[in-house]
């Protein structure tokens, strides 16, 4: 037999599928099969089905509730209701934002959809019945859905728990139905630069209500062993650590003894990081009937009462020289924070990251308000695909940066790029207080204007403005410019935390003897590829096949304690880790390398997927070897085995950045739009899998474009909520959805290990600027400056109609 | 969402369905495709003791493309329609418009029966059977009778079928060349904003014959007689169709929703009703 | 209420459950059958998620009484692969990325199985109109697309060798 020739460098690499390939999905075999795990495929003996009974009313008082009927139906076994809880003092829960809400409600309930009894029972179809059971007695009290009229003097009283004129958690409340004011940046400095200006802009830019709305709805399954005393959680979560100390901190279980699994998740966008009654319910349900109890929301109580998102009322004042260069950006935010303050953003910012709202741009000076506000609506104020109001903040610069355009009769692209950072002040030290890692943003935006053919876009819109005006076409072309700037990868211990957990993440490494490995980490995946792309991170860093490790996530019995996905953090702080922790292996690994050759280790390096004697390529340990050795070799010095474990406090956040542009026609007559084309360049540092990058681009796209166009939370003025199914809340389908074009460009972050800046969100983030900057800049000609999304078709219409486009 | 307990029964023929509504009354609902009315189940908003499945009974399946007229019977599906192709040569509006019903799944399991008995003004085929001129056949206690497409509507889900009836088959005669559904929606498996059919007969340049009607502009389908009339002895040129626009505009009354308010609709009634009758003039 | 005895085909083998009238098709293949590849999204008939196969339709069996589909045959994603190979579509939904947290993908790919049942050759809008019962929140479709049409590729480029 011949023996099989070495193979060269590059098949070695190839053969690792390291960072940088387009690695097939290792996730895929089982998801195509059906054989998918999510929390409600998990079925347990004897398994019980809560359910709850829901207000009908957005704010009402509670005058009874009778559960004798409901506990009369064959197969409940139990209702529970506030009054059920209050003794274990589990009828409320501490919030991510320091306020507390209601698990059930106790006196009063304060927005539709509010929970007020838990049916437990042996099956849904009994709940479902125990529900229809239930008898509670409303008394309804006046509404409040504008956040403007909840802070009016005369305004009913919300929250009755809350002391009157006692400080919230993040300081003074100026009124009863005030959660916080949070400021940042100077506000005397930028008042006088924009006092003084040769140009204003001023402009409310309304960021609406809407909802991350991912298809598989949020869930649990919690399994109280009364004999062991250990509670098994399963569960939607994005967060499981987390989940698990909150879980500990509120039922006074060791956390020792609480086991938090987030199975397979079907997609999370942020809908999935909060606590929420239901999780609550079904462990108090578990512990009282001692079987394990399932609780799965159906769509309608996941639009109605989980998660919502955005809901931003930013009223902004830019200013600049006549030639346009800015000189300064005020901002107030009035933002509708629902019933209880449940925002999930890291405690130190209850206005998440909103203060990255100076963008791309180089903004002297900048001041930034945001004043909380109690509504009679869903709490939530998730992070949908965001990082922290990055959506808000981006579309808020990215509109106001239009609209000085406008006052300043200049081309908005050639607005941009005079006033974009230089790619020589990086790092850059924003006016509110942030440090921008690295960029080059000309690069990106010349090379987004060629690919789109810029100029002649320009053209051809203008001459179907003259044809539209000439009485011969109803159609205009929008042209949506965006160049956002992200900050993603939180976050910093020293100031990121959320309820007092520091916001580092983590990986643990255990190298098998036969040189294969299993990688566990504080994230999870709900789509991402995390078991594809981390297992590729460590192919390059330690040598070993991709395809010979596996990628475990979401089991806090297992992984090492981590802070989970959100915020496009889990390839900035993760990966870091992931990355460092292969470094820890890979020191090892020289050190039994050397030992092997019997070298010095200071004459061994790495290379590819083994170490080499430096000068002496043909005497080398393949990481294979070494694996091996670490288990049955005795080395003086060094400890048996190959493991690792890393936990990543990240010295600072990433700043992902883009350059999206949109060419939308749309039809005055019917309000409707065409996308003709949707070009994002994205820049997130190093690459870690293409195909993996596109993926999460076209996916983030699509949900900024229904964001833009139709998706929307909406209510009447009785609090009843409008848009509770997929009927009318708007999801659009693959005969909708635009076509993309994906383009990049890279610049690695200097302080992250392996350079990588995250990409979950970028594409919500500047997608959605980009299809309303669209819609606006069609209507540019005839004069508009400001309206509001969503872009549907009869809001386009009323556009149109009110700029007296509809003879 | 779970609906509550109920009876089922699936009767292999017309006449026990009858005995099976008749013996339950007010209690009883049949059920052909179902994707109206298990929704509403669901909700809860609908309560069924006992619901009859119609699926086994093979006579109310099927399609009859005869010299004359034209007859569908009630369970013969939307995909079923879209599919057959003498049916879409003789009366091609049909598979345009079934093509725009809700989404593929939906339209393999949706009925034109149901599609026409439910009394929803959302559905798309109710305003189509009216442009047709369709008659609907109901069978009861009583025996058979018939009922004009225009005459069946009385508001949202109240129709002139009795508890006791079954809609069994609707015919048409075969309709006139030009033919257009035109339907705005926010997407596909919507009901429409404003939707308009269109059938138009024409003789050079003069138009002879015309039929309109318009789905979700009002608690029912809305037949706008008058705005066919303004159309016929004209060269369907813009003044004609602005009147015809005006007098449909006389016979609907839309009602705010998530799609949008009366004025919009309104407005995209006329526009949907414009395209309309240009695509069905010209291809008359 | 009383549960019945009813017999399903399912995936190729007639299996006998007990319902009660109002169980929903969904909760049956799940919860008794064990099929967990399908799933419930909206409940309202608006994502496909619980899309099966019914005696050559494509169904979504939130919206579907289990009793309505007695005697009927009935396939779900479980049942698409053969014993020795995946099927062409779940191997190109890998391929191409057609597929992201998994949740649409068992109805995705069962729908996209009729689809090209009763069109082989699809064009891209095709597949477009084809799919649009069933919604996907991550992929933005394109991939899907693209994971379909080749598929139709692949299966049509198969049949060809097999008449050859």
């Amino acid at each position: 037999m011949n023996e099989k020739a070495p193979l060269d460098r590059d098949e070695r690499i190839s053969n690792l599928k390291g960072m940088g390939c387009s690695r097939k999905r290792v996730e895929d075999v089982r998801f195509t099969q059906g054989r998918g795990n999510y929390v409600d495929d998990v079925k347990l003996p004897g398994m019980l089905f809560g359910d709850f009974v829901r207000s009908p009313y957005a704010h009402a008082r509670i005058k009874s509730i009778d559960t004798e009927a409901a506990k009369a139906i064959p197969g409940v076994i139990a209702v529970l209701t506030a009054a059920d809880l209050a003794p274990l003092n589990l009828h409320w829960m501490p919030t991510l934002a320091g306020d507390k809400q209601m698990v059930l409600a106790d006196g009063k309930v304060l927005f539709q959809g509010q929970e007020v009894a838990f049916v437990v029972a042996e099956d849904r179809y009994a709940a479902a019945d125990g529900i229809e059971a239930v008898v509670v007695d409303y008394e309804e009290l006046p509404v409040i859905t504008d956040p403007f009229k909840a802070l009016a003097d005369d305004a009913v009283v919300l929250r009755e728990d809350l002391e009157a004129g006692a400080d919230g958690a993040h300081g003074p409340r100026r009124h009863h139905n005030h959660i916080f004011l949070w400021e940042a940046g100077d506000k005397t400095t930028t008042e006088q630069a924009i006092d003084s200006a040769d140009v204003v802009a001023e402009e409310m830019v309304y960021y609406h209500r809407t909802h991350p709305c991912p298809l598989e709805t949020c869930g649990s399954v919690a399994s109280m062993d009364k004999i062991t005393g250990k509670l098994t959680l399963w569960g939607t979560f994005q967060a499981p650590h987390v989940v698990r100390t909150v879980a500990s901190l509120l039922s006074g279980i060791e956390e020792h003894n609480i086991r938090v699994i987030s199975p397979d998740i079907g997609g999370g966008f942020g809908n999935k990081v909060g606590v929420y009654p239901g999780y609550v319910c079904s462990i108090v349900a578990s512990i009282v009937t001692g079987k394990p109890v399932k609780w799965v929301e159906d769509r309608m109580e996941n639009l109605m009462a989980t998660a919502f998102a955005r809901d931003y009322w930013m009223k902004g004042r830019i200013s600049a020289t006549k030639e346009g260069k800015i000189t300064g950006l005020e901002c107030h935010v009035t933002a509708d924070h629902g019933a209880f303050d449940a925002c999930a953003d890291p405690t130190k910012f209850p206005a998440g990251f909103f203060h990255i709202c100076t963008g791309s741009y180089d903004i002297p000076t900048a001041y930034v308000g945001v004043d909380g506000v109690y509504t009679n609506k869903a709490p939530g104020g998730v992070a949908y695909r965001c990082s922290f109001r990055v959506t808000e903040a981006a579309y808020f610069i990215e509109r106001m940066i239009e609209v000085l355009a406008i006052e300043l009769d200049m081309d908005a692209a050639e607005l941009r790029r005079i006033n974009f950072i230089r790619q020589d002040q990086f790092p850059y030290q924003s006016a509110l207080g942030w440090e921008y890692d690295s960029g080059d943003y000309h690069t990106a935006w010349d090379k987004a204007m060629a690919a789109v053919g810029y100029d002649d876009l320009r053209k051809e819109q203008a001459e179907m403005v003259e044809a539209f005006k000439r009485g011969e076409s109803r159609k205009l072309l929008g042209i949506g410019l965006t160049h956002f700037t992200e900050i993603v990868g939180a976050g910093p211990v020293k100031n990121c935390d959320i309820l007092g957990m520091g916001m580092f993440d983590s990986c643990e490494i255990r190298i098998h003897p036969t040189g294969s490995a299993i990688a566990r980490l504080g994230t999870i995946s709900q789509g991402q590829g995390h078991a594809t792309t981390f297992a590729q991170i460590l192919a390059t860093e330690i040598g070993i096949q991709a395809d010979s490790i596996t990628v475990e996530e979401g089991d806090t019995d297992t992984a090492p304690y981590g802070l989970g996905t959100y915020g496009s953090r889990s390839t900035p702080v993760a990966g870091a880790a992931t990355a460092m922790a292969g470094r820890k292996i890979r020191a090892k690994a020289q050190m039994i390398a050397a030992y092997l050759l019997e070298v010095h280790d200071d004459d061994v390096e790495f290379d590819v997927d083994r170490f080499v004697v430096k000068g002496a390529p043909e005497r080398f340990k393949t990481m294979k070897e070494i694996a091996y050795a670490a288990y049955n070799q005795a080395i003086p010095g060094v400890e048996p085995g190959l493991e690792a474990v890393s936990y990543y406090d990240p010295p600072n956040m990433t700043y992902p950045f883009g350059a999206y542009i949109c060419v939308m026609e749309i039809d005055v007559d019917t309000g409707t739009h065409h996308v003709r084309q949707m070009y994002a360049l994205d820049d997130c540092g190093t690459r870690i899998n293409p195909m993996v990058i596109d993926g999460q681009v076209h996916g983030g796209l699509t949900e900024a474009y229904a964001i833009a166009m139709g998706q929307e939370i909406a209510y009447d003025e009785i609090g009843n909520c409008k848009t509770g199914t997929l009927m009318d809340f708007f999801i659009p389908t693959s005969f909708e959805t635009p076509h993309y074009t994906t383009d990049h460009t890279v610049t690695p972050s200097p302080h992250h290990p392996i350079g990588a800046k995250g990409v979950g969100e970028s594409p919500n983030v500047g997608g959605v600027p980009a299809f309303s900057n669209a819609v606006h800049d069609a209507f540019r000609a005839f004069g508009l400056r400001q309206s509001h999304m969503p872009h549907d078709q009869w809001r386009i219409w009323e556009t149109a109609n009110k700029l007296g486009m509809h003879a | 969402m779970i609906p509550a307990a109920f009876e089922y029964h699936r009767p292999s023929d017309i006449a026990a369905a009858l005995s099976i509504l008749t013996e339950y009354g007010d209690d009883a609902r049949v059920i052909a495709g179902g994707h109206s009315l298990v929704p509403m189940m669901k909700l809860r908003m609908a309560e069924v003791p006992h619901l009859i499945d119609l699926q086994d009974i093979g006579t109310l399946r099927g399609i009859d493309v005869g010299a004359d007229r034209i007859r569908i019977g009630a369970m013969t599906t939307q995909h079923d329609l879209i599919n057959h192709d003498a049916l879409t040569n003789a009366a091609p509006t049909i598979r345009e418009t079934a093509l725009q019903i809700a989404d593929p799944q939906v339209r393999y399991m949706g009925t034109i029966g149901g599609n026409v008995a439910n009394g929803d003004p959302g559905n798309d085929m109710p305003a189509l059977m009216q442009c047709l001129d369709a008659t609907f056949y109901l069978t009861g206690p009583n025996g058979e009778r018939t009922v004009s497409a225009r005459e069946f509507y009385f508001a949202a889900y109240a129709t002139d079928r009795e508890d006791d009836e079954i809609l069994t088959a609707i015919e048409f005669a075969h309709p006139m060349p030009g033919f257009a559904y035109e339907k705005q929606k926010r997407k596909i498996g919507d009901y429409a904003t404003a939707a308009a059919a269109v059938l138009i007969q024409r003789d050079g340049e003069r138009c002879t014959g015309a039929s309109i009607a318009m789905t979700n502009l009002s608690d029912t389908p809305v037949f706008a007689e008058d705005a066919a009339a303004t159309l016929v002895g004209t060269a369907v040129d813009s003044a004609a169709i602005a009147a015809a626009i005006e007098a449909m505009q006389q016979a609907i009354d839309p009602s705010e929703d998530n799609r949008g308010p009366v004025p919009f609709k309104r407005h995209i009634a006329g526009v949907v009703l414009q395209r309309a009758i240009e695509r069905a003039w010209s291809r008359a | 209420m009383k549960k019945t005895p009813i017999e399903l085909n399912v995936n190729g083998q007639t299996r006998t459950v007990l319902v009660e009238p109002r169980e929903l098709l969904i909760h049956t293949l799940r919860e008794q059958l064990e099929l967990t590849g399908p799933h419930v999204g909206c409940e309202t008939s608006h994502c496909g998620a619980c899309t099966v196969e019914i005696d050559g339709r494509s169904v979504k069996s939130c919206t579907l009484f289990a009793v309505q589909a007695a005697g009927a045959e009935i396939t779900t994603v479980e049942g698409l692969a053969s014993p020795d190979a995946l099927h062409v579509l779940q191997t190109s939904f890998r391929e191409h990325h057609g597929l992201q947290c998994g949740y649409c993908t068992p109805g995705m790919i069962t729908r996209a199985h009729r689809l090209l049942q009763e069109n082989p050759n699809p064009t891209e809008e095709d597949v477009r109109f084809g799919l649009a019962g069933n919604l996907c929140r991550c992929t933005g479709y394109q991939n899907i697309v693209k994971s379909v049409l080749a598929a139709a590729e692949e299966l049509n480029t198969q049949k060809e060798a097999a008449q050859a």
